[in-house]
């Protein structure tokens, strides 16, 4: 997700959650709304992607931090099953608030299915950016990608040291 | 090339008057994702009545089809996000392409860019008429003038504003309600909704305070279309104008499924 983060104010708000399936358990609008969740079992690239790995698939999606900052999503543009995904290229573009956002793929490989539920209701990326907003799955080409992907506490710092930089 | 000289970014400043404005946003398009400069172009009017629809504008949702076909109006989808406008020789145009790190205070996400642009324009403006960012529109007072879209990259963003210096009427019919409406409009109609730019400000006025308000943030270098590197034309180029096919089969499924509606 091509986004920065929020100011100093929510620089300690992020948390970790145990796993994807505890993450319907953390509301989407709560009071304090600073709060963005961060799942374990996920990889995070700096540009606010993540990507699960299971097998020879992994699906890719971007984080709740990145969904709370857009607003609310309106569009979403993704590649074609069959095509091809390049890690650190844009491979579509969310759209929000007057604005088009690129996404950017953490990984390469093939698309191997494209979550079409998207093209009618693009607010499931705000409301579960982790599950139902998954945006692709993809069959790596180099799985050693994964590696140079950062885990959830480093990318709850990344946040954070992106927080105080501003 | 970005230069600093005392701490602050080049921007290159590309005036243009009349150029058409699918040539303007391709431009546009092509300097976000292939340039590594700072720019401000700014279009004194474009030459024919266009609409320009947003990155997810539906044509069968936003266009009166049967007119538009009918006179032969240009339809342009643009790479920005946004509404739907109708533009001419009596809009005007201002767009800021910028690298986020020559503006390290300015969050690249939409609210953060918008909020700078506001204050970018209220200096431009300096309390004529009321002017200010009200929910992402630039008004004078309730009644808006000024449509805002923009796009991000990885490293660089471009926040683009159509000013309504006047408008014609005839033009406006073109366009439908859209159903995504901003809160302070309330319920008004379009003559009610909006207003003419030239009726609070002199263009060249307007013209000359936006130069000089990015020249507050920004070392400002002249260049003209010619002198613009073009060599690299290898990006991603999403902007395009719609053809009257296109047109005619989305006004073709309208109306049939207007008919089986009426049926039903």
């Amino acid at each position: 997700m091509a986004l920065r983060m929020w100011a100093s104010s929510t620089a300690n708000a992020l948390k970790l959650s145990s796993s994807a399936s505890k993450s319907h358990l953390l509301p989407p609008f709560s009071i304090s709304r600073c709060f963005s969740s961060v799942l374990e079992g996920f990889k995070y690239a700096n540009s606010h992607e993540w990507v699960k790995h299971e097998g020879s698939v992994a699906t890719i999606g971007i984080s709740d931090h990145a969904q709370d900052h857009l607003g609310e999503v309106v569009f979403v543009e993704l590649p074609e099953e069959k095509s091809s995904v390049t890690k650190a290229n844009n491979f579509g573009a969310v759209e929000s608030v007057k604005a088009t956002s690129e996404i950017i793929s953490p990984i390469s490989g093939e698309v191997i299915e494209v979550n079409t539920k998207l093209a009618d209701s693009p607010g499931l990326i705000n409301s579960s950016p982790y599950e139902d907003g998954w945006m692709i799955k993809v069959k790596p080409s180099n799985p050693a990608e994964l590696e140079s992907l950062m885990g959830p506490k480093e990318y709850t710092k990344f946040c954070e040291e992106e927080d105080a930089a501003h | 090339m970005r230069v600093k000289n005392v701490g602050v970014p080049l921007m290159n400043l590309v005036k243009l008057r009349g150029t058409p404005i699918l040539q303007q946003l391709l431009l546009e398009e092509r300097l976000l994702r292939s340039s590594s400069a700072n720019w401000c172009i700014l279009n004194d009017g474009t030459n024919l009545p266009t609409i320009v629809m947003g990155f997810s504008g539906k044509p069968c949702e936003l266009v009166e089809l049967q007119p538009v076909l009918r006179d032969r109006i240009p339809v342009i989808k643009r790479f920005t996000g946004g509404g739907t406008v109708i533009v001419d020789e009596n809009t005007l145009f201002v767009s800021l392409i910028c690298n986020r790190n020559d503006l390290p205070d300015v969050l690249p996400y939409p609210p953060s860019l918008m909020a700078w642009s506001g204050s970018l324009y209220s200096q431009v403006f300096n309390g004529i008429g009321d002017f200010q960012l009200r929910e992402n529109d630039y008004v004078f007072g309730d009644r808006k003038f000024g449509g805002n879209a923009q796009s991000i990259t990885r490293n660089r963003w471009i926040h683009h504003t159509s000013f309504l210096w006047d408008y014609s009427e005839t033009n406006m019919s073109y366009l439908k309600l859209p159903s995504k409406v901003p809160q302070y409009r309330l319920g008004r109609d379009h003559t009610d909704f909006v207003c003419r730019m030239k009726d609070y400000i002199e263009r060249s006025v307007f013209i000359e305070n936006t130069i000089k308000a990015v020249g507050t943030q920004f070392m400002l270098k002249e260049l003209s279309l010619d002198e613009i590197d073009d060599s690299c034309r290898e990006h991603l180029e999403t902007t395009r104008l719609l053809t009257l096919d296109e047109l005619k089969e989305t006004l073709a499924k309208t109306s049939r499924s207007e008919s089986i509606a009426q049926a039903v």
